[in-house]
């Protein structure tokens, strides 16, 4: 389905909400990430308000495309969008690491079993799709419906496991298969060319056999043409290097790696946190909430 | 004598006993689960042939996926194809899997509670002449310690065929440990097995009681065996249990045991540390303490040399065993 100019403006109401959402349950939980989640918050919103096939108030639907969150760090980007899509209620993400919450603090199936897998190891979200994706061409071909996403992190690539999977993803020619990485330049360490340099990041892709988009992860229409373009591969898999900008949304977190691992913690920083978010939500105050 | 409701080889303690490596047992159990099962696929690590899947891979080649020399990617593409409703059995050697991809085991098999089968094969010094790094001797410790993970080390091919046939209709994540060299065909066809049932292979005879237990697992039942035959002949009471499912472990047949003998010994090829006789101490201590000798690798790497030689020179022969029922029953 096109993106419309309405449905693009929509997405980024909802973009703007599920950021929100996202800082509150972590001021709530006091502790977890806070850069990764409002970096790939568009990307999500873009994935499950627009272009996965799916049914949240059928989860297991056999014939669903498959969203994996290889950086099992950044769930609660995952957890929002989920709610806000209606798989579980908004209020629910107030219970974010807390105990017997369904929001363990990295993913865990046993708690909210509508997850595709258990993640928080690094490395290894990719082979796991990439097996379900050559279980799904053994069961139904190389002309089948399902898509399979990978949501990754571009510190993850430090993982040989990571590459690992990109190879044999390349062998098997997976072109139902789909890496988004998500090309925020830090990790916990700092900036990722200074802890483990990653680029030529295009290149490496290329040389496994990878169709490789490069795209602005923010712009709802550039990770359109993104995605959609991967529609269109054949007999190969594709991964979209979608770049963002760590905490987006609050410009006195943006870019810094030290935000990766920990929540607004201080009055003044939930406050300067809340303030911006706020701001977004309702294009300062010119917007209606989407919320309902 | 042996146990004669086991029905086990008859010419068990021949000296031409037939030898088949125990691995051989996992090629013949996964084919058959195989026919039995489409959902069944096998994954294996560039050893397709060693690990003994290369008949699955003929039969089935659209069910088999050739990973390469990279093993944290074939558990975690297991896992992978364990979520979209297959059955996936993945090989390699054991101390690589799931020696160098443990973590992933845990994470995306054990902790996501999907139905992962592992196949270690080359476990145990008697791997020979390739040397320590691949003689995995830790690998029950480390699968053990695994919440869900059913852990197995048949005693033979025969039963590392049912063992694997049994695995391929569970849902639990499995490792099943196997052996490279040929070793005595101990049961046969007509042998009961069943995951997580401990089963006495020799008893006391006229249904005398026990005065010591030996508790094995994998290849050196055989040699417990030999051990239990000279005992009886110097007219003690030996039972013989072959414990082939590592976790769960069957606490009633190891506390019966426990119960009548008073005295145990324990023979692995692994590490003391973590493995069967630990296990099975773990549970005596809470439940019935009871002295125990433990055969097994001391804290040692394995070496290059001949299958026997490293079986003696670790300290797990039959005289071995031998001198630990003695020991053990000066203890009592």
């Amino acid at each position: 389905m096109p993106l419309t100019d309405e449905k693009a403006a929509l997405l980024a109401k909802k973009a703007a909400e599920i950021r929100l959402s996202i800082i509150e349950s972590l001021i709530e939980a006091k502790s977890g990430h806070t850069a990764g989640p409002l970096g790939m918050a568009d990307i999500f919103t873009y994935l499950y308000f627009h272009a996965l096939k799916h049914d949240p108030k059928n989860p297991s639907w056999e014939y669903r495309d498959r969203l994996v969150l290889s950086n099992g760090h950044i769930c609660p980007v995952l957890y929002a969008t989920m709610a806000h899509a209606g798989y579980f209620p908004i209020k629910e993400l107030m219970t974010l690491r807390k105990l017997h919450s369904r929001l363990q603090g990295h993913p865990h199936r046993d708690f909210l079993p509508m997850l595709e897998t258990s993640s928080g190891p690094l490395g290894s979200g990719l082979s796991q799709t990439v097996g379900m994706a050559i279980a799904d061409r053994i069961d139904s071909g190389r002309t089948s419906s399902r898509r399979f996403y990978c949501m990754m992190s571009d510190g993850e690539l430090d993982a040989g496991n990571s590459w690992e999977g990109a190879m044999l993803a390349g062998k098997e020619k997976l072109h139902s298969l789909t890496a988004i990485i998500d090309r925020n330049n830090i990790q916990i360490d700092g900036f990722t060319e200074d802890i483990m340099p990653l680029d030529p990041l295009a290149d490496k892709w290329r040389s496994w056999n990878w169709h490789v988009i490069e795209c602005n992860g923010h712009d709802f229409r550039d990770i359109d043409r993104a995605v959609t373009e991967t529609w269109a591969v054949f007999d190969k898999p594709t991964v979209i290097i979608a770049y963002t900008i760590p905490s987006k949304g609050i410009p006195e977190f943006e870019r810094k790696f030290e935000w990766h691992g920990k929540p607004p913690g201080t009055p003044e920083e939930i406050e300067t946190a809340l303030r911006a978010l706020k701001a977004i939500r309702t294009m300062g105050g010119k917007v209606e909430s989407t919320r309902p | 004598m042996l146990n004669p409701d086991l029905k086990l080889n008859p010419k068990l303690f021949d000296a031409d006993v037939e030898q088949v490596p125990i691995r051989k047992g996992f090629g013949q159990g996964l084919l058959i689960a195989g026919d039995s099962d489409k959902n069944v696929v096998g994954l294996c690590a560039d050893l397709t042939e060693s690990t003994q899947m290369e008949a699955f891979k003929k039969k089935y080649p659209e069910r088999f996926v050739e990973i390469g020399v990279a093993e944290q990617n074939l558990a975690t593409v297991a896992s992978g194809m364990a979520a979209m409703g297959k059955i996936p059995f993945m090989s390699s050697y054991a101390t690589f899997s799931p020696g160098r991809n443990w973590e992933q085991i845990r994470t995306t098999a054990a902790y996501n509670n999907r139905p992962v089968k592992i196949a270690g094969s080359h476990a145990g010094v008697s791997v020979g002449p390739d040397g320590g790094t691949h003689q995995a001797l830790e690998d029950m410790a480390i699968m053990r310690a695994l919440p869900r993970m059913v852990v197995i080390s048949p005693c033979d091919s025969i039963e590392a065929r049912k063992a694997t046939i049994a695995a391929a209709k569970t849902k639990d994540p499995t490792y099943i440990r196997l052996a490279r060299e040929k070793t005595p065909v101990m049961t046969t066809d007509e042998t009961p097995f069943e995951i997580g049932k401990a089963r006495l292979a020799f008893i006391p005879a006229g249904g005398k009681k026990a005065e010591v237990g030996i508790i094995a697992t994998g290849a050196l039942l055989y040699k417990a065996l030999m051990a239990a035959k000279r005992l009886e002949s110097e007219g003690k009471m030996v039972a013989v249990m072959n414990l082939s499912t590592i976790k769960p472990l069957d606490e009633k047949a190891i506390i019966d045991l426990s119960n009548e003998a008073k005295a145990l010994v324990t023979v692995e090829e692994h590490q003391i540390a973590g493995g069967m006789g630990s296990a099975v101490a773990e549970l005596l201590a809470s439940h019935h303490p009871t002295p125990i000798e433990f055969i097994g690798v001391r804290d040692l790497f394995g070496q290059s040399g001949k299958p026997d030689e490293l079986i003696e020179l670790y300290g797990m022969g039959e005289s071995h065993i031998y001198q630990a029922v003695q020991r053990v029953l000066i203890r009592k």
